[in-house]
């Protein structure tokens, strides 16, 4: 391995421990503590991947999570494969495989880099405007932009990775362990505040911690070696809990932060095996102190995009941090002080400094005149014009500057670099302030957006250069401040440090360098990610965009995965330039979380598989699956669908099922209804009003159907309901809507009559049900109950009986959702299994025949009963069930009444519900299925659906029940159901299609 | 994500609870003597303030109570909480 780019450093990295891994397939060598950037880095390679438009070779830019280019696909195994990494984020470990996105067939050699060279053809909004015309076409084109954009592919096999939440509660959460995060930590803790400290590195410290440098110092020792015995110290503190390689990603309303931790991103695949990949806190905190730093700014001019070209301040952590040369003949463009750190920090470590070149007039702080001491060349008022290299950055051109700014006058110069440094200065990190509602106020001293003080919200403060300070000194001496007057502290160890720095003193700002040539012929890079240029602002501008969510969004600038982090600030610059308009009053656009992107696995955690919802089961599941149930979902429940014998389609089944329960006798688990048990003095007078039909007359032990409305008039949820005593009902509703007719029934008890004695109680689960239907219902009924006398005298239908089964209580009620002589019985749930084995013995000599939900909805719908939420919903009426029998007309009131005569609830070309007959009895409608009158109209009326179908074995033909505008005036009529292949031929008929007199009721 | 004070319970998080609507909404008591354009008022009619709104909430996964909540909707921060029957406390 080459060692050439390395120097023999140093703290972080371990260079005892090398670590192999591979780069668009080629084996290279980095240490234990490198990202894969900084490997790549020390193995000379910039060029990591293409730009998302013109797929211009693009290189690491950055050292953190603002990075734009340096994006790559970690791993090719198809359930762990993992796109949109940050090289610049991800810890290098042995065996990692990373490749570069967006480029075909490789990073070197690049189809898509043709629209590099008909870039003038594409300028911003291009795909807007081009490929939405004509609209016919945008099926043929979106084939073609899909497969030309693209960043990465998804991973194609389930994700076996786990993932884990964890709430947390504490009194302050410090985020940033920068110098101003750990004064902040340690301060808070030393105070008996529970303190939790996150920081998104693996290393505390932030950019401080390899701050070596001796302009600035902090008690006579350099700012690197202090902030390490500070480090060290709060490590012992006890309520100090620290998090690094967690990062913040979502700052919501009453302090609830969101904070994803790696736990094994770092490691070789055979260290991650069986331990949690990641983990999401959800963070509650009485206080939250902001220390999440700053970002440094690039310029923009011309070919400011090449691979090479960086941030000085990335380059500077390369050295000093990783120990890892960026180049070897380096150049520095800058407008203020900070890229004069990085030339000392490369002159320490032996690397050749072509030239500094600075916007500014000049510079005297003590930083530059340092530099100047190592014969540094430093170009004053200068400009880069211009950048060569394809791959890599092989040469610079600069010009002197005019005095304003706007032009470039003199010579020009060329100068050989492989490796430029930009430094535009810094942009304070204020997404979480906002994301947390804070405003932001402009400082036009250095162009910068900072929490307003006056409109932050309460518990919080923001500290260090991500609320404006960027001298070290500044920095110490207002977070200390800020953090006792936020903490009511009375004495800090850090009240008395003595701090030395290098003041910066000459400031000079140009959103958009100027070239010797017409902007038109430069490629100023706005958005290294997603391609927009300084060009593409001032076309969005000239074609009238004028709202900076507009800009943003038709240029692109800022909607990358990095989210703008790098140059929002140039792109406002230069609108606000060019409209002539004060940034401040221009604003920023909306920083929405996530900060940085969270894993769909951090996101759902444990919620997955079977746990991703409840899963109700009945107490006799275990029989159905025995004997070989097919399941459906009934919201969370589990219900048996149908139960398939020798090998037999779900149709045959359904078919025997539906036979059985009509010839002898069939069973059903009705467990799932909900049930909810009415006590109190005035239960009656609450049924009546909760339902449309009357209920003080209701004799006990009798059953009655009731529809429940909502206000709106509309149909809501039915079922049965039988009075247990003088002050005691037990309702069922349907099995989807039991929980919220629960809710709605306690809504109008707490809110609307309070004055009611009446008490609810669910009892769904406490109760399972076992129907038994069909003319030899009686015989399994006296088999099981010999006390209960059957007769129709004694045990009429709609009644109830208590009684007892092998010496367990249970309610029998003889009601019937099948038409058919049938009963329910009611009993505890622990029991339930036992009876419901007791009635299947029982009834063996009758063929006694489990069905399930769907022979249960066949043979209702053969009888034209209504189930709510297939044939309603939510729009139709009692009336357009044709159910106005139901409505207790002379009334008072009750929920709903009013609406039933509003103006639209009494038109007579409502959708009403009708049944419909096919004319060819075999052919079966689809459920959803479209209505019409006429074949070749365009375009054609949908008069209707079909909501229910099915194929009646007890009619030997096709049934279905459909919703039709003026349905009930359409009796006899013929319509059309067309269908991708035909059309089928239906007529218009009563609801009703078995047993039309209710004979079989009490056969 | 806000916090709630439920009179009933004390602070709980807001996944505990779901949102009723405007409050102090009252059903008439003979809705059958309204006109289609009064009984509208009822139904559909309400304000949803950009600020100072008072709303029913229930704790739904919690006590099962309905109490009111005074919360400036701009912002999601809650001046005021009281149960059912109470008089809604002046607005701020
Ligand atoms: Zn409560």
């Amino acid at each position: 391995m080459s060692q050439e780019l390395r120097i023999n450093n140093n703290k972080f990295i371990d260079q005892t421990t090398r670590l192999s891994f591979k780069f668009n397939g080629e084996k290279l060598y980095g240490y234990k503590g490198d990202t894969l950037a900084s490997a790549l880095l020390a193995n000379n390679i910039h060029l990591v991947g293409r730009s998302f438009k013109y797929h211009r070779p693009r290189g690491i830019m950055t050292c953190g999570s603002e990075e734009p280019n340096a994006i790559v696909q970690i791993g090719n195994d198809p359930s762990l494969t993992d796109p949109n990494v940050r090289a610049t984020e991800i810890e290098l470990y042995e065996g990692l495989e990373a490749f570069s996105q967006n480029c075909w067939p490789n990073v070197k050699f690049d189809i898509g880099g043709i629209n590099n060279f008909l870039s003038p053809l594409l300028p911003a909004g291009f795909y807007y405007k081009t490929f939405m015309w004509p609209a016919s076409f945008w099926e043929k084109y979106e084939f073609f932009i899909r497969h030309s954009a693209g960043l990465g592919k998804s991973p194609s096999k389930p994700d076996p990775d786990i993932y884990d939440h964890k709430y947390y509660h504490c009194d302050v959460l410090v985020v940033g362990g920068g110098i101003s995060g750990i004064m902040a930590a340690k301060l808070s803790a030393e105070n008996n505040n529970e303190t939790l400290l996150l920081d998104d590195k693996n290393t505390l410290g932030g950019a401080t911690i390899y701050q070596n440098n001796d302009c600035f110092q902090i008690d006579g020792t350099h700012t690197n070696y202090w902030l390490e015995k500070e480090i060290n110290k709060i490590k012992n503190i006890k309520n100090l809990t620290i998090k690094t390689r967690t990062s913040l990603a979502a700052y919501h309303g009453y302090n609830y932060l969101l904070a994803k931790e790696n736990l094994t991103d770092h490691l070789s695949p055979d260290e991650r095996k069986g331990k949690i990949r990641q983990r999401l806190w959800k963070i509650r905190a009485k206080k939250v102190i902001i220390a999440t730093g700053s970002i440094e700014r690039p310029l923009i001019f011309n070919n400011n995009d090449r691979p090479g070209i960086m941030l000085s301040s990335a380059i500077k952590k390369f050295i000093d941090f990783y120990g890892v040369k960026a180049g070897k003949e380096i150049s520095l463009f800058t407008n203020n002080d900070s890229a004069y750190e990085t030339a000392i920090s490369l002159k320490k470590s032996g690397v050749n400094i072509v030239s500094i070149i600075d916007i500014r007039d000049k510079s005297s702080s003590k930083i530059v005149k340092e530099v100047e001491k190592h014969k540094i060349k430093i170009y004053w008022k200068h400009t880069i014009v211009n950048t060569e290299g394809y791959r890599r950055i092989s040469f610079i051109e600069i010009m002197k500057l005019s005095d304003d700014g706007s032009g470039v006058i003199g010579k020009k110069i060329k100068l050989k670099t492989d490796c430029l440094g930009i430094s535009g200065g810094w942009t304070p990190m204020v997404h979480l302030f906002t994301q947390s509602g804070g405003k932001l106020k402009f400082r036009s001293d250095d162009n910068v957006f900072l929490p307003d003080k006056n409109k932050t919200p309460s518990d919080q403060i923001s500290i260090g250069s991500c609320n404006g300070d960027f001298d070290i000194k500044d920095i110490i001496l207002n977070s200390n401040k800020a953090v006792k007057t936020f903490l009511g502290i009375e004495n800090s160890s850090f009240d008395n440090l003595k701090v030395e720095s290098s003041k910066e003193e000459m400031k000079r700002n140009i959103w958009l360098l100027p070239s010797d040539k017409p902007i038109g012929k430069t490629k100023p890079f706005l958005d290294f990610q997603n391609d927009s240029t300084a060009k593409d602002v001032k076309l969005a501008l000239r074609e009238g965009f004028k709202s900076i969510e507009h800009v943003k969004r038709y240029t692109t600038t800022g909607m990358g995965t990095d989210q703008g982090k790098l140059s929002n600030m140039h792109a406002l610059g230069i609108i606000a330039e060019t409209t002539g308009t004060n940034m401040g009053e221009l604003g920023t656009t909306t920083f929405r979380p996530p900060y940085t992107p969270l894993t769909f696995g951090a996101i759902v955690g444990r919620n997955v598989g079977e746990f991703f919802d409840h899963t109700r089961k009945t107490a006799m599941h275990n029989w159905h699956v025995q004997n070989k149930a097919k399941f459906e979902n009934v919201g969370q429940w589990k219900r048996a669908w149908y139960y398939p014998k020798n090998g037999e389609t779900m149709f045959e089944a359904v078919q025997r099922e539906s036979k059985a329960a009509r010839e002898s006798v069939g069973i059903l688990d009705a467990s799932t209804l909900g049930k909810i048990d009415i006590q109190g003095t005035d239960a009656s007078e609450f049924l009546n009003r909760v339902y449309t039909n009357a209920w003080s007359k209701l004799a006990i032990g009798k059953c009655r159907y009731g529809l429940m409305l909502n206000e709106d008039g509309m149909v809501y949820d039915d079922g049965v309901t039988t009075r247990l005593g003088e002050n005691h009902y037990i309702m069922t509703t349907t099995t989807g809507g039991a929980a919220n007719v629960l809710t709605k029934l306690e809504d109008y008890l707490q809110t609307e009559w309070p004055e009611l004695d009446v008490y609810l109680t669910t009892v769904t689960d406490h109760f399972s049900t076992i129907s038994i239907c069909g003319p030899n219902s009686k015989k399994i009924l006296s088999k099981v109950i010999p006390d209960l006398d059957l007769s129709d005298e004694k045990f009429p239908h709609m009644s109830f009986k208590n009684s007892i089964i092998d010496g367990i209580k249970c309610r029998v009620m003889r009601i019937s959702f099948t038409g058919e002589h049938s009963y329910e019985i009611n009993i505890q749930s622990n029991f339930a299994k036992h009876v419901w084995e007791l009635c299947m013995d029982a009834g063996k000599n009758y063929n006694i025949t489990p069905y399930g939900t769907e022979t249960m909805h066949l043979l209702r719908a053969e009888k034209g009963f209504i189930i709510t939420g297939q044939d309603t919903d939510g729009t139709m009426t009692p009336s357009d069930l044709q159910m106005d029998w139901i409505i207790g007309k002379k009334k008072f009131d009750f929920i709903g009444k009013r609406s039933l005569y509003r103006s639209d609830t009494i038109r007579d070309d409502r959708k009403q519900l009708v049944g419909l007959l096919t004319d060819d009895p075999k052919e079966i409608l689809e459920e959803g299925a479209q209505i019409v009158e006429k074949l070749n109209q365009k375009p054609v009326e949908m008069l209707g659906h079909v909501t229910s179908s099915y194929f009646s074995p007890n009619l030997n033909k096709s049934i279905a029940l459909a919703v039709m505008k003026s349905g009930k005036k359409l009796k006899g009529k013929k319509f059309f159901v067309p269908m991708e292949n035909k059309n089928i031929n239906v007529t218009v008929t009563d609801t009703v299609f078995f047993d039309k007199e209710n004979k079989r009721l009490n056969a | 994500m806000f916090i709630i004070n439920c009179p009933y319970c004390g602070e709980r998080d807001q996944t505990e609870f779901s949102s009723g609507g405007e409050a102090h909404i009252v059903r008439p008591k003979q809705p059958t003597e309204l006109s289609d354009d009064e009984w509208a008022e009822f139904l559909f009619m309400r304000k949803n303030i950009k600020g100072i709104q008072f709303e029913r909430w229930n704790h739904s996964h919690g006590c099962r109570k309905w109490f009111n909540v005074v919360r400036d909707t701009s912002n999601d921060k809650i001046h005021a909480v009281y149960k059912m029957g109470e008089k809604p406390p002046a607005n701020k």
